[in-house]
């Protein structure tokens, strides 16, 4: 098997969020972290999906945001196609940022409301010096640019003569049309996807999921998909990892991880999922809400509404260990007690 | 069957601007038993907010209620003056809505809102009406209730804002409330808490529930019959279990089929084409024909009424008694 498309080592990133300095010193306040994201590790191989879900405030968008370089990681490293993104320093070269693209979760603020549809689309290529090489002036580049817009509007279902709009002249779903497009346009390699169907009806969620399974299929593209919606994963991804308060708990194959959840917090979400064909499955009650990450439990972060923690889980954080052909956070299941 | 408790008929919602009248909501008909849970399922623009604000008597103008009528245990609702209106809602209907944070007021406690809605609507005393509010805040699960009446809405998480919001819902003790989109801004665990909350206090205070949604599974889960709306009609209505699997109505499959599934692999979702259409281009015949998998020529020309279809009652060309007979 070749080596995975991307390998993400120890990763976290710490926020401060501390009181302005005035107060510190006059209210004396101590200074405060959050620790967004704290010691994630995966691989994505090529061509696959991995899904990374989680409730509001776990992580998942900032580990999207570091992979792309949005954020510098606070430690930890982000290793794509062998090559490590955050130790050279500085800012990434333009030949790994071409192959590492991203579509945000909110279509109506990730497009420029005052720019053309072609502008939008065309903007990486433009950026990434496409069409250049091939010499000729520059109405024979912009001839290349604008055909190639075409191109990538008609793949993402969109019509030619869109190219010539504004965004608010598209509904929700074809502005995540546009910005799939935006996203391909440089022939990208791995996408990254930030709920990129939370903002969007559901059959208007279909035509999107279906579009961009059939760019993977045609692409060969790899995704890391962040989603807080368990069936939207269950059907795009590969790999699933199930995030809680900045750490990975659960990471598994689809299969199995629906089929056998191991870890608690995997469980109650699934549980908590409402059934839309009623087949009267048996569901545990959902216990207590997401901890404060300022001030996250000792141990085991989600030890306050496990049924099954006990003094070990309130004491010692869990690693993730690889148990039974998956990877697990949790004493309970080391144990063999659940 | 019992006296309906909510009675809507032929309600037309209209928005009118300068470009003229826009038919936000038309020929919407539907009733509420007591005790019953209705859901109100759609998409974005379906209408299905406009219908539980027409109830409540909340449409923003330029919105009015241009025809048709509501009637709340036999007496119309949908004319009152603003002021009786007033002591309706609260009283006899409440509401809850979408955002949790923007439903309640940040300056005061949640014990003064709380314990105002009380005396508004029934004549108790202070110290009663406190002894109420805390006894809400336990039914719907809050943690010393007693300590939190005195807190301010910010010092409260999402889902626990949501307990307050249904609390102050049931505070006047009302027999109908409508719930626009209650979890939609809440994660799922919490959803799940604060669905099976709502659904087992309605049951005990014995109150019927509009419940408006764009989530089936919330749907299923909850309501005893659903009502599905698109581009301002209803375009289905019936048991929960039967218009989930046995949809009549092409846009009702075409909408349970676009959900993924929990339980089984499909390499694609099915999909509808295309998208609902605007308000202001509303195709004639069936608004539903540019997208539909089974058009035929009568859709494109004649508006379907509701009819039965199976155990439910679909708005769709496809079963009209002459045309089974001709099959």
């Amino acid at each position: 098997m070749s080596a995975p498309l991307v390998a993400v080592e120890g990763l976290a990133k710490t926020f401060d969020v501390s009181a302005p300095w005035l107060n510190r010193v006059a209210e004396r306040k101590p200074r405060q972290f959050v620790h967004a994201v704290d010691d994630v590790a995966f691989t994505i191989d090529r061509g696959t999906t991995l899904a990374l879900v989680g409730e509001s405030g776990c992580g998942k968008s900032t580990v999207a945001r570091l992979l792309v370089g949005l954020y510098a990681p606070t430690r930890g490293r982000v290793v794509f196609d062998g090559i490590d993104t955050v130790g050279a320093g500085g800012a990434r070269p333009a030949s790994i940022r071409r192959r590492m693209q991203m579509i945000f979760q909110d279509p109506y603020a990730s497009l420029n409301p005052r720019w053309k549809v072609i502008d939008i689309v065309a903007e990486p290529l433009r950026e990434h010096g496409f069409g250049d090489a091939a010499g000729g002036g520059g109405a024979a580049v912009r001839q290349r640019v604008t055909d190639r817009v075409g191109e990538l509007l008609a793949s993402v279902g969109l019509a030619n003569a869109d190219a010539d709009k504004f965004p608010h002249q598209f509904s929700g779903g074809q502005r995540q049309r546009i910005s799939i497009a935006r996203a391909i346009a440089t022939q990208p390699e791995f996408l990254i996807c930030d709920e990129p169907t939370s903002a969007l009806d559901v059959s208007v969620q279909a035509q999107v999921l279906n579009i961009m399974k059939d760019l993977q299929v045609r692409h060969g593209l790899t995704y890391l998909f962040i989603s807080h919606n368990l069936a939207v994963v269950r059907h795009v991804s590969d790999r699933v990892g199930v995030m809680y308060l900045g750490r990975i708990v659960e990471l598994a194959d689809k299969g199995m991880l629906f089929a056998r959840p191991r870890h608690p917090y995997t469980r109650m979400l699934l549980d908590a999922i409402p059934d839309i064909h009623m087949s009267g499955r048996a569901r545990t009650p959902v216990q207590g809400e997401v901890p404060n990450p300022l001030n996250p439990p000792s141990g085991c972060a989600f030890n306050p509404r496990c049924p099954h923690a006990n003094e070990r889980c309130r004491a010692e954080r869990p690693k993730l260990l690889a148990i039974e052909g998956v990877q697990v956070a949790c004493h309970a299941v080391e144990e063999g007690r659940i | 069957m019992p006296a309906p408790l909510l009675e809507v008929r032929n309600l037309r919602v209209e928005f009118s601007g300068r470009r003229g009248r826009l038919v936000a909501l038309d020929d919407v008909s539907f009733e509420i038993a007591p005790g019953e849970i209705l859901g109100v399922v759609g998409e974005s623009g379906a209408g299905k907010s406009l219908t539980g604000a027409s109830i409540i008597g909340l449409l923003d103008p330029p919105g009015r209620v241009a025809g048709g009528e509501i009637r709340f245990d036999g007496r119309r609702i949908d004319n009152l003056p603003y002021e009786q209106m007033r002591k309706v809602r609260g009283r006899s209907i409440g509401a809850i809505f979408q955002d949790p944070l923007t439903s309640l007021d940040p300056l005061y406690t949640v014990g003064q809102q709380l314990i105002e809605t009380i005396q508004t609507h029934l004549a108790v005393n202070g110290a009663e009406a406190r002894r109420r509010a805390v006894q809400l805040l336990q039914e719907t699960g809050i943690p010393a209730a007693e300590e939190r009446l005195d807190q301010y809405p910010h010092q409260f998480s999402g889902g626990m804002r949501q307990r307050v919001v249904i609390a102050l819902a049931l505070a006047g003790e009302p027999r109908l409330i409508v719930a626009d989109e209650p979890t939609t801004a809440l994660d799922v665990s919490i959803q799940a808490q604060i669905i099976s909350l709502l659904k087992r206090l309605c049951k005990e205070h014995g109150a019927a529930v509009m419940l408006v949604t764009h989530d089936m599974g919330v749907i299923a889960e909850t309501c005893d019959r659903v009502a599905v709306m698109y581009a301002g009609r209803i375009v289905e209505i019936g048991p929960v279990a039967d218009v989930i699997h046995a949809p009549g109505h092409p846009y009702t499959a075409g909408l349970m089929g676009s959900i993924p599934s929990m339980d089984e692999d499909r390499p694609r979702l099915l999909q509808i084409d295309g998208a609902m259409p605007r308000l202001t281009a509303i195709p004639p015949g069936c608004a539903f024909n540019p997208r539909c998998p089974r058009v035929f020529d009568r859709c494109l020309v004649e508006r379907p009424e509701l009819m039965p279809a199976g155990a439910t009652r679909a708005a769709c060309w496809l079963h009209a008694t002459e045309l089974r007979a001709a099959a």
